[in-house]
């Protein structure tokens, strides 16, 4: 399997695309009422002081989530401009 | 027969302020059937029937896991409704469609309100409203429930299609299992019909969020914004009490005192110094208490406690609590008792608790009220707010110790965090002037029941037996406080000042009350009376008794009723009455050791 980036990794500003949630059954349907699910772009907004949660975007909605939370999503580059099509996505690193 | 609508919709949708919209001001909170909590509703008239709104609680999810959303599925499921008034959020329309499909699944006639329909439009995003209530099949509004636009149109399209569904049905509680299906539904009407701008511009709530959530400035910001609260409270509300309590002193020495001037003393005693002072200076806080939950609504509806939650989060993580603990801390300004029934949004059961029995030491409006009064009395006016702003941090500084030392099995289960940054928004006048009124009347209800009671019987205490000088050792009262000595002397609180605190066990409000009937004199001949007999390092040490000794009557009931068991009651009483009496110990002892 392609081995893909955490999203507590990530740096923020730049745009990424869910690829996989490794959670239970309670933390991912939360995650989906909120948006996240893979196939949607995301962005990390800001990683709050003192190593507390992140603030992420997912279409018109911010989310703060916790890192270690965080880590569960698995996430690769996307550019902004181009429709996803998985042959021409950038390496994760 | 009567008709019953419930309103649905995600947090953040703005549902309460519609709901505020449709109903006005008469709304109250009713028990259900079945359910252990209590839900807001209120008549409303429609076309020629009077219809019940029930506001449920806010959900994400038909299938979320938090007790707000169980309890909103539960009332879906088994309360009979002529239909659901579903309220979606129009800028996030992408995620929100996601619960309608859900509940459209459920078989109920659904009304969909579009709000904030004018924002999404001031941010680019279009939507095809006819399109959308075609594929759905059906009916849309769109309205702006913060401005009021859309609202009587809403009112008639509600009368229309009640009229289509006259009698109340039950929900079909087949298990909702399709999500996978509902996905795909969502995406292709989505294409359809909602358009985003691919890259959104900068928006106000990013410039302001780049200096509000910053990594350094942000706690500061925050620390200064809530000073900045307190000093508009004490700004504005203090002239104002000062003006209510000339006028009642006023009223009571032209009007009062010589219309009963024919009855007997004790009569004359009980009316004047007991009902009269204690209710009045009591009633005296009224401005201050509207000035302050104008100033806490602004900062709640603003969205700004969202990133308090966020600021606060890694700190509050290391004593077993997260960022939404912080937030209801927040909220108990107001009072503990809606605060601790907040903390139902904690899913895992052990930080639930751990949270709502932290929140007692929340610094309430009816403690601020006892400090208020002390601060003004007995400190110059320079030095006032800032001896409240201590009290605050104090507060703050037993809720953490207490979290610290109860954090046990919640630090391990911790839940995950998980919540909505909603954008910046201003509260408009009408919001703010339907929430203060809501206040005062809760405010005036609670003078009206409790506080009635509370300074008769302290009358009673301190006048019995009729020959004996009021609150003398002679009198209950006086007896009552020679046991208490012993407890209360190490502390620099005084026997009368000791009466005061047992009655504020019952609501904290009857305190001032209670001092008022205990002194004979109320308002500003209280505070002269209290300025004299007390220094300041005794009034500091009072108020820090009273800001952590223990939480009301009404706080532990709903302690004992959310946590499901009296044993979290008492473990909070004992704790706080000996927290309490440390704290208080430790200050006056240092400090009078200090000053000598």
């Amino acid at each position: 399997m392609t081995k893909f980036c955490s999203l507590n990794t990530v740096p923020a500003g730049r745009c990424y695309i869910i690829m996989r949630i490794d959670a239970d059954a309670d933390l991912s349907a939360r995650m989906r009422a909120l948006g996240l699910q893979p196939g949607r772009r995301i962005q990390v907004m800001r990683r709050s002081p003192f190593h507390g949660p992140i603030q992420v975007r997912s279409g018109q909605t911010d989310i703060i989530i916790r890192r270690a939370d965080a880590a569960a999503i698995h996430v690769r580059p996307c550019d902004p401009n181009i429709e996803h099509s998985p042959a021409n996505e950038p390496e994760c690193n | 027969m009567s008709k019953r609508i419930a309103l649905v919709g995600m947090p953040n949708t703005g549902k309460s302020t519609l709901f505020n919209r449709l109903t006005g001001a008469g709304a109250r909170v009713g028990n259900w059937p079945g359910l252990t909590v209590e839900l807001l509703s209120a008549k409303l008239l429609l076309g020629d029937s009077m219809v019940e709104l029930v506001d449920l609680p806010g959900l994400h999810n038909l299938h979320g896991f938090s007790e707000d959303e169980r309890v909103a599925r539960h009332f879906i499921e088994t309360q009979p409704v002529n239909g659901l008034l579903v309220v979606l959020n129009a800028t996030q329309l992408e995620r929100q469609l996601a619960l309608v499909l859900q509940l459209k699944a459920l078989g109920l006639p659904m009304l969909l309100v579009l709000n904030m329909a004018d924002e999404a439009a001031s941010r680019g995003i279009r939507i095809q409203v006819e399109t959308l209530s075609a594929s759905l099949g059906l009916p849309i509004s769109l309205v702006s429930a913060k401005h009021g636009q859309g609202v009587p149109e809403l009112r008639q399209a509600l009368t229309a299609w009640l009229r289509q569904y006259p009698t109340p049905i039950t929900a079909q509680a087949r298990v909702l299992a399709e999500d996978d299906n509902i996905e795909h539904t969502l995406d292709t009407l989505l294409a359809q019909t909602v358009h985003v701008p691919p890259v959104l511009s900068p928006s106000h709530t990013d410039r302001l969020d780049h200096f509000l959530l910053h990594p350094w400035l942000g706690l500061p910001l925050f620390l200064l914004i809530m000073l900045g609260v307190f000093q508009v409270v004490y700004g504005l509300g203090t002239p104002l009490q000062d003006g209510l309590g000339w006028l009642l002193d006023a009223l009571k020495t032209r009007w009062l005192a010589p219309a009963i001037s024919g009855l007997p003393a004790w009569a004359i005693s009980f009316l004047l110094e007991g009902l009269y002072d204690g209710i009045g200076t009591v009633m005296t806080f009224l401005p201050i208490i509207v000035v302050f939950f104008l100033a806490m609504a602004v900062v709640e509806d603003s969205g700004y406690l969202a990133r308090a939650a966020f600021l606060m989060d890694a700190l509050m993580s290391r004593m077993g609590l997260d960022g939404r603990a912080f937030v209801l801390q927040l909220m108990g300004f107001g009072c503990n008792v809606p605060a601790m029934m907040g903390a139902r949004v904690i899913r895992s059961r052990a930080q639930r608790i751990l949270t709502m029995m932290t929140i007692p030491f929340s610094l309430c409006s009816a403690r601020l009220q006892v400090f208020l009064f002390f601060t003004t009395a007995v400190f110059s006016p320079r030095a006032a707010p800032w001896v409240l702003f201590s009290l605050y941090v104090i507060s703050f500084a037993v809720t953490f110790l207490t979290a610290w030392i109860w954090r046990g099995r919640a630090r391990k289960g911790a839940d995950p965090l998980l919540m909505e940054l909603p954008p910046y928004r201003l509260p408009t006048v009408s919001v703010l002037a339907r929430q203060s009124l809501r206040e005062s009347g809760h405010f005036l209800r609670q003078a009206g029941g409790f506080i009635i009671l509370g300074v008769a019987l302290v009358w009673f205490l301190t006048h019995f037996p009729l020959g004996a000088a009021p609150a003398s050792p002679a009198t209950l009262a006086g007896r009552l406080a020679g046991w208490m000595e012993p407890i209360f002397s190490p502390l620099g609180i005084d026997q009368l000042l000791s009466i005061a605190l047992l009655f504020g066990f019952v609501a904290k409000e009857v305190v001032i009350g209670a001092l008022a009937v205990i002194y004979g004199a109320g308002g500003d001949q209280l505070s002269g009376i209290l300025a004299q007999r007390l220094d300041w390092i005794q009034a500091y040490s009072f108020m820090l008794f009273t800001l952590v000794y223990t939480p009301c009557l009404s706080a532990l009931a709903t302690l004992r009723r959310e946590a499901g068991g009296s044993r979290y009651m008492w473990a909070s009483l004992v704790w706080s009455l000996g927290i309490a009496w440390l704290l208080s110990f430790a200050f006056y002892q240092t400090a009078r050791a200090l000053t000598q």
